[in-house]
C-alpha cells in the first residue's frame, strides 16, 4: 500500500482516560485528555512527554489494550473497542520474547492464525529474518542474544504479520545510546520497506527528532497534546541527520515545549 | 576438572563413605544383624530378588499406582491451579486450606476410601493423589503469579483465546515452577502410595515391606526399601536434569 499522507489511518476524538482510585481510598487519576489526534497513513509519528503524562496509556488505547472513558478511537474508520484490531502490530518496552522458543519460533507465533500455508509462512519468516538481520540467529534462544537483538526479534514477530500500523512503546529504552541509534536506523529501513505507519512512544527527544515525520509533545498529567512538530525530513534518512543543523533546531524546539511540563511533572511527584 | 563432575564425584564419595561406615558397623557387630544387614548383603539380596521375579507383581503395582497418582496430581493440580488463579475470591477462600493441607493426616482417610472404592488399587492411588495435588496447585499459582504482565498483553495482541494464552504463554512461562510442583508430586505420591499399602493393602511394595518387617525378614525388607528409594531418586534426578536444561535455555542459573 502506498503512503497517502492525506488519509488519517487512526483518529482520536475527545479521548479521556481516568483510572479509578486504588483499593483503600484515594482520588481517581485523570491520566489523559481530552485529546484529539490524527495519524496519517504511511507517516512516522512520535509522541514525547514528561514521565507519567499518559504516553503509555495513549499507546494502549490505540492498541486496543485499554478502553477510553470518553471519546472515540478509530483505525481505518472502524472503532477500536477494547480488542486489538487486525492490522495493528505492537512492540512493547519490556522484553516480550518467549524464552522457551527459538528466534524462529518467536517470529512464527504471529502467523498461527494467518491462514497461510506452511510454505508461505516459511517464506514470510525468512523475509523478516533477512530484514532484521537475524538469519544466523534463527535457531538461537532469546537468552543467547543481547537486549538489542531480542528487541529485534520482537519487532520481527510484529513485522511478520505485515501490520499496517506498527506501535512501538519505548522499544529501545533499555539499550545504550549507540545501539539505540543503530536500532533507529533499522526501524527507519523497515518503515521504508513496509510502507506501514509507525507510532512511536519515546522519552528520548533526539530519537524522536531523528526518526519522525511528526512529533506530538504532551503536557504533564492529564496528558494533552501541546503541539505537533513537523520535521520535514526526507523519507531516505538515517542517524547521520544528527549532523544536520535542523536536527539541533528540532530538538531545541521539543525541549522548549517540554521544559516547563517536565518541571511540573517532577514537582507533582 | 569440570565443576559438575567434581560435584558428582563428591556426592558418590559421600554415599560410599556412608555405606562404608554402615558396612564396618555391621561387620563389627555394633549393628545387630536382626536390625540391619550389611549394605553389600542388601545389594546381593536386591539382585537376587529382582532376578527371581517373585516381587515383580508387587513392584509393578506400586510403581504403576504411584505413576497414576503423580500424573493425576499434576494434571488436576495444573488445571485447578489455572482456574483458581483466574478467580481471586476463590483463591482467597482456599488459601488457608492450601497452607494447612499438609497438617492434615491424609492417611487417616484410608479406611473411608476403602469403604468407597473397596480393596482395589484406587484407595492407594487416591492417597497418593491427595498427597501430591495441593503441592502442584500451590506451585502453579506461584508460577502464574510470576508470568510477566507484558506476556499477557502479548497474548492479546496475538488475538489468543483463553486456552491458547494458557497453552502458548502462561503455562510455558510458569514451567520452572510447574516442574518444581511435579517434583513434589512425585515424592508425595510415592510416599502416599507406599504408606497406604503399609496399612491395609493386600499387595504392593508397601505391603511386602510391612509383611517382611512383621516376619523379621530383612532379606526382603531392605532390598524393597532400597528399590523405593532408587525409584524416587531416579525420577527426581531426571526431573532435575530437565529443570536444569530449561533454566539454561532461559538464561537462568540452573
Amino acid at each position: 500500500m502506498l503512503a497517502d499522507a492525506a488519509t488519517p489511518l487512526v483518529t482520536l476524538r475527545g479521548i479521556t482516560r481516568v483510572f479509578p482510585p486504588i483499593a483503600g481510598g484515594g482520588q481517581p487519576i485523570h491520566a489523559l485528555g481530552p485529546l484529539d489526534l490524527d495519524l496519517r497513513t504511511g507517516e512516522f509519528f512520535a509522541v514525547v512527554g514528561p514521565s507519567g503524562c499518559g504516553k503509555s496509556t495513549l499507546f494502549e488505547l490505540i492498541a486496543g489494550l485499554q478502553q477510553a472513558n470518553d471519546g472515540t478511537i478509530a483505525f481505518e474508520g472502524k472503532p477500536i473497542t477494547g480488542k486489538v484490531p487486525d492490522g495493528i502490530g505492537v512492540v512493547f518496552q519490556e522484553d516480550s520474547c518467549l524464552p522457551w522458543r527459538t528466534v524462529r519460533g518467536n517470529i512464527a507465533l504471529g502467523l498461527r492464525k494467518s491462514g497461510l500455508s506452511r510454505a508461505e509462512q516459511e517464506t514470510r519468516i525468512e523475509h523478516v529474518l533477512v530484514l532484521m538481520n537475524l538469519v544466523e540467529f534463527a535457531s538461537h534462544y532469546p537468552a543467547q542474544l543481547s537486549g538489542g537483538m531480542r528487541q529485534r526479534v520482537c519487532i520481527a514477530r510484529t513485522l511478520v504479520m505485515e501490520p499496517r500500523l506498527i506501535l512501538l512503546d519505548e522499544p529501545f529504552a533499555a539499550l545504550d545510546q549507540q545501539t539505540r541509534l543503530l536500532m533507529g536506523e533499522e526501524v527507519l529501513r523497515v518503515w521504508r520497506s513496509t510502507s506501514a505507519t509507525v507510532f512511536l512512544i519515546t522519552h528520548a527527544l533526539d530519537e524522536a527528532a531523528m526518526l519522525s515525520d511528526r512529533i506530538a509533545v504532551m503536557s504533564a498529567r492529564p496528558g494533552r497534546i501541546l503541539d505537533i512538530v513537523e520535521t520535514a525530513w526526507p523519507r531516505e534518512r538515517d542517524s547521520r541527520i544528527l549532523e544536520d543543523e535542523r536536527f539541533g533546531a528540532i530538538s531545541a524546539r521539543l525541549w522548549r515545549l517540554l521544559r516547563d511540563e517536565t518541571i511540573k511533572a517532577a514537582d507533582a511527584h | 576438572m569440570h565443576t559438575r563432575w567434581r560435584l558428582t564425584l563428591a556426592r558418590v564419595l559421600i554415599l560410599l563413605a556412608f555405606t562404608g561406615i554402615l558396612e564396618i558397623l555391621c561387620a563389627a557387630g555394633t549393628i545387630d544383624p536382626l536390625t540391619m544387614q550389611p549394605p553389600h548383603r542388601i545389594l546381593l539380596d536386591l539382585v537376587h530378588l529382582l532376578g527371581s521375579g517373585s516381587f515383580n507383581r508387587a513392584i509393578a503395582r506400586t510403581l504403576s499406582n504411584a505413576m497414576i497418582a503423580t500424573s493425576m496430581a499434576i494434571i488436576v493440580g495444573v488445571v485447578a491451579g489455572s482456574l483458581i488463579h483466574r478467580i481471586r475470591g476463590l483463591r482467597d477462600a482456599l488459601d488457608l486450606l492450601f497452607s494447612t493441607w499438609y497438617a492434615v493426616p491424609v492417611l487417616a482417610f484410608y479406611p473411608l476410601l476403602i469403604v468407597i472404592f473397596g480393596l482395589t488399587n484406587l484407595p492407594s492411588i487416591m492417597i497418593g493423589f491427595m498427597q501430591g495435588v495441593v503441592a502442584v496447585i500451590v506451585t502453579t499459582l506461584d508460577g502464574l503469579d510470576r508470568v510477566p504482565r507484558v506476556l499477557r498483553k502479548l497474548a492479546r495482541t496475538q488475538h489468543m483465546t483463553t486456552l491458547e494464552t494458557a497453552w502458548l504463554i502462561t503455562l510455558p512461562a510458569a514451567a520452572p515452577w510447574l516442574l518444581g510442583g511435579a517434583k513434589l508430586a512425585v515424592v508425595f505420591s510415592i510416599i502416599g502410595v507406599v504408606a497406604s499399602e503399609f496399612l491395609m493393602a493386600r499387595e504392593g511394595m508397601g505391603f511386602e515391606i510391612s509383611y517382611a518387617y512383621n516376619n523379621f525378614d530383612n532379606a526382603r525388607m531392605y532390598p524393597l526399601i532400597v528399590l523405593v528409594i532408587v525409584f524416587s531418586v531416579t525420577v527426581n534426578s531426571l526431573l532435575l536434569r530437565w529443570e536444569a536444561r530449561l533454566a539454561r535455555r532461559r538464561g537462568l542459573k540452573p
